[in-house]
């Protein structure tokens, strides 16, 4: 049985300059003057206030770990060859949270709270690359 | 406290027999709510007629205009239709909905049957539609999921669930044998309910400990088993209520919160929407939590229980793993909790998993829940739950 291909994101005409950021290894992220604060994911107009008044701005998506589990059952049949999957919600030192996967660690070493750092991860599609994390 | 006078009552119930592999013909979702309308205008012992008032979550042969079709279907003409889409939530969001209506005196009764079953004739010519695996995520283009979630995998239930339990146990701690003991206690009730699909198969916490790791902390046999069947309730006004056959079930209090779809993007992830809901429905209904004789908490997971005891105000918060072990949750004990077994040991009927708590609280109020009846039971806490903890509705309900 041929596994069914990984889903792959599509930019849209929202969300093009945080993969065109990806993709040059660099991570944009909107930033609501009005409110002060960050926002993930990207939108038109600010989540709450619903201000016009997002601007991207880089950050270097330093951050802490969440929260994670191991899962040891395909969560789909994309992933089917690939558990145990470490799933995982990061917080940016910038402030928001991101959903993301672990790489490049023991499931037995992960704890949550501890300091992780961004793996871009570049996809065979052109211009597409995933935010990933590793132990800082 | 502005809200319901508790003048709208659950007259009617019924619930088909959780089943792994469908016994039943195939049925369209149609004909399934048709089976199901009937079944709760027959336990209420009223006239057809009466009804005028339909929500729904929607008609599989018919992409839109649910309620008018259903209308046409049942031949039942309404002045009140509503689509309710708030995923495990739904079915307690249809209650207080149409309790409201009552009480408005826009309808008299209102179905809300909840079709159970995938098992659906097929096309000859139309092969069925690909398994969605997608489940409650969206891969349309311009899906926040689609773009932010499932490219990493981030996709179901079993996953996203699992990481609010890491994090629970991150701040409050873990004892993994609390959390088995739910679905123990619960399974104890499956076996005094004939139509549980693992009615007659008791478990043990060790039987849960030793079941195989799904995603870390949440074992196999803390998860739900899909089942088909297929549950509903009539809602109606105090005349007809009256002359109901069974005693009423009066909605006294409601409360709904929706805070996010995916839980990434919690304020607290450790704070569940059900904690707002519960405290409206509380002072709505005037009742406090020592008042609730039964509760029906949904429980697509053990932890999903343990938080929405906390949250509800049943426990202290970070004290559920504590408070659990200290109470016996069986219909005999002196926390009964999911009398029918709940969805861990009921079964999952799909989208009708969430009236199975419904008619579980109501049940037990009528006096009709047999061997695993809670003596001098007047006050069920109900509570439903869509996508993961994101959107949350509580009730109370009450017997004269």
């Amino acid at each position: 049985m041929t596994v069914e291909p990984r889903p792959v994101p599509e930019p849209t005409p929202v969300s093009r300059p945080f993969w065109d950021g990806l993709a040059q290894h660099r991570i944009l992220v909107q930033y609501s003057p009005s409110q002060q604060r960050y926002v993930f994911y990207p939108r038109t107009l600010a989540p709450g206030n619903l201000a016009d008044d997002l601007e991207w701005r880089e950050i270097d998506g330093a951050g802490t770990l969440y929260t994670f589990t191991v899962a040891r059952r395909p969560t789909g049949p994309p992933w089917s060859d690939a558990p145990p999957q470490l799933l995982a919600m990061v917080q940016w030192d910038a402030g928001p949270r991101i959903s993301t996967e672990l790489v490049d660690v023991k499931p037995s070493d992960i704890r949550i709270g501890m300091r992780v750092k961004p793996v871009f991860d570049d996809l065979p599609e052109p211009g597409i690359t995933l935010l990933r994390y590793r132990p800082a | 406290m502005t809200g319901l006078r508790g003048e709208a009552a659950i007259v009617g119930i019924a619930e088909l027999a959780a089943e792994r592999r469908p016994t039943r013909p195939p049925m369209f979702t149609l004909d399934q709510y048709a089976l199901l309308a009937k079944m709760v205008v027959e336990d209420a012992g009223v006239d057809p007629a009466c009804v005028n008032g339909l929500l729904t979550h929607g008609v599989a042969e018919s992409a839109m205009f649910a309620p008018a079709t259903l209308c046409e279907y049942l031949g039942l003409a309404l002045d009140f239709g509503e689509r309710v889409d708030l995923g495990g939530a739904t079915s307690a969001g249809m209650v207080w909905r149409a309790a409201a209506a009552v009480e408005l005196g826009v309808c008299d009764a209102v179905l809300a049957v909840v079709p159970g079953s995938a098992s659906v004739p097929q096309s000859q010519k139309c092969p069925p539609p690909a398994p969605n695996w997608y489940g409650a995520s969206s891969n349309t283009y311009g899906s926040p999921q689609a773009e932010f979630e499932i490219p990493y995998g981030n996709v179901g239930q079993n996953a996203p669930y699992a990481q609010i339990a890491q994090r629970y146990a991150a701040q409050f701690g873990y004892d993994p044998a609390a959390v088995a003991k739910i679905a123990v206690d619960q399974r104890t009730n499956a076996c005094a309910h004939p139509g549980a699909v693992f009615h007659g198969t008791s478990i043990t916490v060790d039987d849960v400990l030793a079941s195989p790791m799904i995603a870390d902390p949440i074992h196999m046999l803390e998860t739900v088993m899909r089942v088909h069947g297929g549950v509903g309730v009539l809602i109606a006004n105090a005349d007809i209520a009256r002359r109901s056959r069974h005693r009423p079930v009066w909605i006294s209090g409601f409360g709904e919160h929706i805070a996010f779809k995916t839980p990434t993007y919690a304020d607290d992830l450790l704070c569940t929407p059900i904690a707002r809901a519960a405290d409206k429905a509380f002072a709505m209904s005037g009742l406090s939590r020592s008042d609730v004789d039964i509760a029906s908490i949904y429980d697509c997971y053990t932890i999903t229980v343990l938080m929405s005891l906390e949250d509800a105000g049943f426990c202290a918060k970070g004290k559920g793993m504590s408070w659990v072990t200290d109470h016996d949750l069986t219909y005999r004990g002196d926390f009964p909790l999911n009398t029918a077994g709940g969805q861990l040991s009921f079964g999952q009927a799909g989208m009708a998993g969430g009236m199975h708590h419904v008619v579980d609280g109501a049940r037990q109020i009528m006096g009709r829940a047999g061997k695993g009846q809670v003596p001098d039971c007047d006050t069920a806490f109900v509570t439903g739950n869509g996508g993961i903890m994101s959107e949350q509705v509580a009730l109370l309900m009450r017997g004269d």
